[in-house]
């Protein structure tokens, strides 16, 4: 599993950044987590807000910092 | 490995409904109290002198913090739980194939329900010129958006009435449509960096409104008046602070003397003030409220307050990861003219 943070670097990245590698590791996951924060590049996945969740090139959240469960959820329904 | 689906018993549309219904009520009670409240114990229990300066600056200090706290907290929470039916995605779509004019008065009127965050101005930007939304129209909606916004619509409400927040409303669009019209109509294209056209949007764009229920609207009203409180608070406090010692401790003659509408450069001191001036509505309309009452005229209060949040340097500095000085230069001395043309006008005409 590839996860991107889409981000230029705000509070709110390192945020999610943070709630992501709990839930990676929460759900024991081997997955690669990489901070995406050049700005045409996050544009180019069609969010207009950030920060934003990209799994295997498919953006799952935009604009919000979701609590762990709630990564959790979205990151356990793409494994089964 | 599921995660805990939440348990829903009995009639979660009654529970809800009572919910808000107390908590509205509480609402109204503690603004109903507000002012005997202070009144009573500062006054009467204390035994402060409310009329002497330093009393009358503690008490106005006091009332108006608990009194914008609660105007804060009711309007952000409605204009989010109603937001949440909109999102930047919908608005790009409205906005696809729009003509220029059309699309600007379009534009500014999205900018104003849209939810949206000045901190995601240059994806926007990127998203909506990207897309096809012309540069003008797009600016239209990038002017609107931090001008007409829920935190200045509730204060000038709750502290002006109904009468001076319709002039700002209208003013503020005004501004916009005309501030990215005239962009439009100049041919700046040249002056957005490269990349932004060079930009291909791929994947399909999720539309956040999309699947939300009552209780995650609900949720995101309150989680949102939470985080914007969490952010104001430092300049809420200033802002009630100074108007607290200007209300009690500067003269109002002073004003008369110095910003009264007979100053003819009082309007251009106003914004040339608050163009640097990195504050939000919640820092400037405590100061506003208390310049008002002593005297200073509502066109040249207007004018400052639209250029604090309008323009202000951290927003211009983002910017420049997309447009070049010469479009930021541009984009900053016409809305400048035109919130300084709103002080004149409102100065004459009020």
């Amino acid at each position: 599993m590839h996860i991107k943070i889409l981000g230029p670097g705000c509070a709110n990245c390192a945020n999610l950044e943070r709630v992501t590698r709990e839930a990676v590791d929460g759900l024991g996951l081997s997955a690669t987590v990489e901070k995406v924060t050049d700005y045409g590049e996050i544009a180019a996945y069609g969010i207009m807000r950030t920060p934003g969740l990209v799994v295997d090139d498919e953006v799952v959240l935009a604009g919000l910092v979701p609590t762990a469960a709630r990564v959790t959820e979205l990151l356990s329904a793409r494994t089964s | 490995m599921t995660a805990d689906a939440p348990t829903r018993t009995g009639h979660p549309g009654l529970r809800r409904g009572v919910t808000l219904g107390a908590a509205a009520l509480a609402w109204w009670a503690l603004y109903s109290v507000n002012l005997p409240f202070w009144d009573w114990l500062l006054g009467d229990a204390l035994g402060v002198d409310l009329d002497s300066r330093a009393g009358g600056a503690v008490h106005f200090f006091l009332y108006d913090s608990v009194k914008i706290l609660l105007l804060l907290t009711g309007i952000i929470f409605a204009v989010t739980v109603l937001r949440s039916f909109m999102s930047v995605e919908r608005t790009r779509a409205l906005l696809g194939g729009k003509r220029e004019g059309v699309g600007n008065v379009l534009a500014a009127g999205l900018g104003v329900v849209t939810p949206f965050c000045s901190c995601s101005a240059v994806p926007a930007f990127i998203g909506f010129v990207a897309a096809g939304v012309p540069l003008g129209v797009t600016m239209s909606f990038l002017i609107a958006s931090p001008l007409v916004n829920e935190i200045a619509i509730a204060l000038l409400l709750g502290l002006f009435g109904i009468g001076p927040t319709l002039l700002y409303v209208a003013a503020g669009l005004t501004i916009a449509i005309v501030a990215g019209w005239v962009i439009g109509r100049l041919k700046l294209e040249r002056y957005v960096e490269p990349f932004v056209f060079e930009t291909t949007l791929r994947g399909k764009p999720l539309d956040p409104a999309y699947g939300l229920t009552w209780d995650d609207r609900i949720r995101m009203g309150v989680e949102e008046v939470g985080a914007i409180l969490r952010k104001i608070w430092p300049y809420l406090l200033v802002g009630i602070g100074l108007g607290a010692a200007i209300h009690g401790w500067v003269p109002a003659e002073w004003f008369a003397a110095h910003a009264s509408a007979d100053n003819p450069f009082g309007v251009l001191v106003a914004v040339g003030l608050g163009i640097p001036l990195y504050s939000n509505a919640a820092g400037i309309l405590p100061l506003v409220d208390v310049l008002f009452a002593k005297g200073v005229p509502m066109g040249t209060l207007l004018a400052f307050m639209m250029a604090t949040v309008a323009l202000s340097l951290p927003e211009t500095i983002l910017l420049k990861r997309v447009l070049k000085p010469r479009l930021i230069a541009t984009f900053v001395g016409i809305v400048a003219l035109g919130i300084i043309a709103v002080g004149y006008l409102f100065n004459a005409i009020l």
